[in-house]
C-alpha cells in the first residue's frame, strides 16, 4: 500500500471537522457503539417484559412454545451465524485491499439474510394459517390450552417482528456498502462503513441468538 | 497560573473572505440542507420556541377554564385534551430538546474549540426527525386529540377514544431525534475537544450536557419499546398491559417511569449546566468547586435510573420497594445541594452584575430551591400518600420544569443571544420581562402548593367553591406570566431588526466560545484554538486583580 493511495483516501473521505482519519474512525466507532447500546436497551425492555410474564404464566409459555417450529428456528440461527462469519470476512478483506473478495462475502451475507427472511415468512404464514395471530385476532379454540398463550404470541410477534425489521435495515445497509465496495470506495486506508455495518449486523445476529432459546426452547 | 491565551482574531467583525454563519449561503435551501451545527441549533431554536408558544396557549386555556368551579370556556372533554396536549407538547417537543438540541448544539462545539459536532449530517437528520415527530403530534391533535394526560397510563390509554396511537407514535419518533442528539454529543465531547483540552478543561456546561446525553442514550430506548408495545396493545390488543387478558397495567408504569424519571433529569441537568456558566460570568469569578459540580452532574445521571418507583407509591408496589425508592430519592438531593451551594459560594466576594441572564440565574436558585425541596416532601412515602395526584405535585414539578429548566433556558437564551445573532437586546426591557416572569410564575404556582395540601386533585375539571380564591390567584398569575413572555418576544424580535452590534465578548466571559466573533464564522475559529489553561483562563477582566 503506497502512501499516495493513503493520502487520496484520506482526502476523499475525511470530513473537514476532523483533524485526521484516525480521529474520524474513532469517533465513528464511539457513535456506533452508543447506537448499539440503545438497541440493546430497547430489546432489553422486551426481554424484561417477556421474562416477567413468563414468571406469571409459565404453563402458557410452555404450551405456546410447542407451536413454534424448533427446526426452522435452529436453521435460521445457523443462517445468521454464517452471515456473521461472512461479514467478518468482508471486513477483513476490505481492510486488506481485496475488493472482489469483499464484494463476494458481502453478497454471501446478503444471501444468508434473505434466507433467514424466507424461513421467517414460512413460519409466519404457518402461524397465520393456524390462527396464531397477535392479540385480539388470536384463535385459542384452534389450539386449546391456557388463554395467556395469546400474550406469548403477542411477545413472539413483537420480538421477532422488530428483529425482522432490523434484518431488513441490515439488508439495505449491506447492499449499500456492497455497491460502494464494488465501486472501489474502500481500501486499507478507509473502510469505516464496512466496519460499522459489520458491528450493526453482529448485533442483529446476537439478538437472534437470545431470541431463539427464549422463544423456541422454553422449559 | 497559565498564561491567558487568546486567538488572534477576536474582533467583532469577521474577515472579508470569512463571512459569519448567518450570511454564509442565502435562501431557505441553504438552511434546510446545512450541516453547520450553529444553523441547525438556530433551526431547532425557532422550532422549539414555536412549540413553547403552542404549549403556552394551552396552559393559558387551562388556567382560564379553572377561573370558575364549573364550566368557564370549554367542555370537560375539551379540557382533558387541552391539559394532555399542554403536557405532551411541553415535555416532548419543548423542554427535552430545548437546551440540548437548540442551545448546546450551538455552543458546545464552540466551547470545545471544535469546528462542528461529531456527526453533522446526523445532526441535521435529527432535526428532520424532530419535525416529523412534531407534524405527527399535530396530526394527532387535529384528528381527535388525546385525553390521557402526557403519561399515557394504561388501561385508560388503551380503551379511550381519540388519536392515542398517533400521539404515542409521535413521542416514539421524537425519542429517536433525542437519542441521535445524545449520541452525537457524547461522541463530540469524547473526540472533538481542541488539542490539549482535557476533561477538566471543559466549561461545566459541557459536563452537564454530557450527563444529559448519557441519559438520552440510555433511557430513551426503553420509552421507545414501551410506546411501541402501547401502540400494539391498542391496535392488536396483545394484552401485555391489559388485566382482562392477564396483562399488568402497572408494568406499563414501571416501563414508562424507567424512562420518564431519568427524562426529568434530561430536563434539569442542562438547566443546571447553563447556571454553571452564567453565575461565574456575572460574578466575574471562576466557578467554585469545579470538580464537585462536574461529578455531581454525573452522579445525578446515574442515580436517576434507580428512583423511578417514587412515582408509584400508590400503585400497589411492595412497601419494601417503596421504602428503597424513597431512600434513593432522598439521595438525589445530595448532588443537587452540592451544586446549589457551589453556585452560591461562587458569588461570594464576587463583583455581581445584575444583567438579564444573571437575574434568571438568581431566579433559578430560588425556584429550584423550592422545587427541589418539595420534591423531598413527595419522596417521603407517608407524605406522598396524602399529596399524590394533587396540585401539590403539579406545583412541585412546575417549579422544577418551568421554574428551573425553563428559567435556566431563558437565562441561556439571553446569555448566548448576542453570540447567536450578533445583536444586543434591550437590557431594561429584558429586566422588566424577567421580573414579570418571576412574579407571574410564583403567583401561578405558589397557590397550587396550598391547593394541593388542602386536597385539590390534579386534572379535575370542576372543583369545590372553597378552592376558588386560590385558583383565581393562580389564573391571574398566568396572565402576568403571559405578559412577561409577550414583552420578551417583543424586544428579542426587535433586536433582530437592528444592525449587528454585539461585540465578541459582551459579558466579559472567560470561556472559549466568547473568543470568536459574534456571530461566529462558519468554521467557528479562524484556526484551531490553542488551549492550555483551565476552562476560565481565556479572558481576564481588566481592573480585577483578583485571581479568583
Amino acid at each position: 500500500m503506497s502512501n499516495s493511495t493513503h493520502d487520496v483516501a484520506e482526502h476523499r473521505f475525511r470530513q473537514h471537522h476532523f483533524a485526521n482519519a484516525e480521529q474520524q474512525l474513532d469517533t465513528s466507532k464511539i457513535g456506533m457503539w452508543l447506537f448499539l447500546a440503545t438497541e440493546i436497551l430497547m430489546f432489553g425492555g422486551l426481554f424484561v417484559g417477556f421474562g416477567l410474564m413468563q414468571g406469571v404464566y409459565p404453563e402458557a409459555w410452555v404450551a405456546g412454545h410447542h407451536h413454534l417450529d424448533r427446526v426452522l428456528g435452529a436453521v435460521n440461527t445457523v443462517f445468521l451465524l454464517c452471515s456473521s462469519f461472512t461479514m467478518v470476512m468482508a471486513v477483513h478483506y476490505a481492510s486488506t485491499d481485496q475488493k472482489s473478495k469483499t464484494v463476494m462475502n458481502l453478497g454471501l451475507t446478503l444471501g444468508f439474510a434473505f434466507a433467514f427472511l424466507v424461513v421467517k415468512y414460512f413460519e409466519y404464514s404457518h402461524k397465520f394459517h393456524d390462527g396464531l395471530l397477535p392479540g385480539r385476532y388470536f384463535n385459542l379454540a384452534g389450539i386449546g390450552g391456557p388463554p395467556q398463550q395469546a400474550m406469548f404470541f403477542g411477545f413472539y410477534f413483537a420480538m421477532t417482528g422488530i428483529h425482522g425489521f432490523h434484518v431488513l435495515i441490515g439488508i439495505a445497509l449491506i447492499a449499500w456498502i456492497m455497491i460502494r465496495a464494488n465501486r472501489g470506495d474502500f481500501s486499507s486506508a478507509y473502510y469505516t462503513p464496512v466496519d460499522l455495518v459489520g458491528l450493526y449486523w453482529h448485533l442483529v445476529d446476537l439478538i437472534w441468538i437470545y431470541l431463539f432459546p427464549l422463544l423456541y426452547l422454553v422449559s | 497560573m497559565a498564561d491567558i491565551i487568546t486567538s488572534p482574531h477576536i474582533s467583532g467583525h469577521a474577515d472579508h473572505h470569512d463571512v459569519d454563519y448567518l450570511h454564509d449561503g442565502k435562501g431557505l435551501k441553504s438552511w434546510l440542507t446545512t450541516v453547520d451545527h450553529k444553523r441547525i441549533g438556530v433551526m431547532y431554536l425557532w422550532s422549539i420556541l414555536f412549540m413553547f408558544f403552542l404549549g403556552g396557549v394551552f396552559a393559558m386555556m387551562i388556567r382560564l377554564e379553572l377561573l370558575t368551579p364549573k364550566e368557564t370556556i370549554m367542555s370537560a372533554e375539551t379540557y382533558n385534551k387541552v391539559f394532555t396536549l399542554h403536557g405532551a407538547i411541553m415535555v416532548f417537543l419543548f423542554i427535552i430538546p430545548s437546551v440540548p438540541a437548540a442551545l448546546a448544539n450551538f455552543v458546545l462545539p464552540l466551547m470545545l474549540g471544535a469546528k462542528d459536532v461529531a456527526f453533522p449530517k446526523l445532526n441535521l437528520f435529527s432535526w428532520y426527525i424532530y419535525m416529523a415527530g412534531a407534524l405527527i403530534a399535530i396530526a394527532a391533535m387535529v384528528t381527535g386529540g388525546v385525553d390521557t394526560g402526557w403519561t399515557f397510563y394504561t388501561p385508560y390509554s388503551t380503551t379511550t377514544d381519540g388519536s392515542v396511537a398517533l400521539m404515542t407514535f409521535a413521542a416514539f419518533v421524537l425519542g429517536f431525534s433525542s437519542i441521535l442528539t445524545g449520541v452525537n454529543f457524547v461522541a463530540t465531547i469524547h473526540k472533538l475537544r481542541a488539542p490539549g483540552m482535557g476533561w477538566f478543561d471543559m466549561p461545566l456546561f459541557c459536563w452537564g450536557i454530557y450527563a444529559t446525553a448519557l441519559i438520552q442514550v440510555l433511557a430513551t430506548p426503553v420509552l421507545a419499546i414501551t410506546l411501541l408495545l402501547l401502540i400494539m396493545e391498542r391496535t392488536f390488543g396483545i394484552g401485555i398491559f391489559d388485566p382482562k387478558l392477564g396483562g399488568d397495567p402497572v408494568l406499563f408504569q414501571h416501563f414508562f417511569w424507567f424512562y420518564s424519571h431519568p427524562a426529568v433529569y434530561i430536563m434539569i441537568l442542562p438547566g443546571m449546566a447553563i447556571i454553571s456558566e452564567i453565575i461565574p460570568t456575572f460574578s466575574q469569578k471562576t466557578i467554585f468547586g469545579y470538580r464537585a459540580i462536574a461529578f455531581s452532574s454525573v452522579a445525578i445521571a446515574l442515580v436517576s435510573f434507580i428512583v423511578w418507583g417514587h412515582h408509584m407509591f400508590t400503585s400497589g408496589q411492595s412497601q419494601l420497594a417503596s421504602a428503597i425508592f424513597s431512600f434513593i430519592t432522598f439521595f438525589v438531593a445530595v448532588p443537587s445541594a452540592i451544586k446549589t451551594f457551589n453556585w452560591i459560594v461562587t458569588m461570594y466576594k464576587g463583583s455581581v452584575a445584575f444583567n438579564a441572564p444573571m437575574l434568571y440565574a438568581l431566579s433559578f436558585l430560588l425556584l429550584f430551591g423550592i422545587g427541589g425541596l418539595t420534591g423531598i416532601f413527595l419522596g417521603a412515602v407517608s407524605v406522598d400518600i396524602h399529596l399524590h395526584d394533587t396540585y401539590f405535585v403539579v406545583a412541585h414539578f412546575h417549579y422544577v420544569m418551568m421554574g428551573s429548566t425553563v428559567i435556566a433556558f431563558l437565562g441561556g437564551l439571553h446569555y448566548w443571544w448576542p453570540k447567536m445573532f450578533g445583536r444586543m437586546y434591550s437590557e431594561p426591557a429584558a429586566r422588566i420581562a424577567c421580573a414579570l416572569v418571576f412574579i407571574g410564575f410564583n403567583a401561578t404556582f405558589l397557590p397550587q402548593f396550598v391547593l394541593g395540601s388542602r386536597g385539590m386533585p390534579r386534572r379535575y375539571y370542576n372543583y369545590l367553591p372553597e378552592f376558588q380564591a386560590l385558583h383565581q390567584a393562580s389564573t391571574v398569575g398566568s396572565w402576568i406570566l403571559g405578559l412577561g413572555f409577550l414583552i420578551m418576544a417583543g424586544y428579542l424580535f426587535a433586536s433582530l431588526r437592528k444592525k449587528m452590534d454585539a461585540p465578541a465578548n459582551p459579558w466579559h466571559s472567560r470561556t472559549l466560545e466568547w473568543q470568536t466573533a459574534s456571530p461566529p464564522i462558519t468554521h467557528n475559529f479562524h484556526e484551531v484554538p490553542s488551549v492550555g489553561g483551565g476552562p476560565y483562563d481565556y479572558y481576564r477582566p481588566v481592573g480585577t486583580g483578583r485571581n479568583a
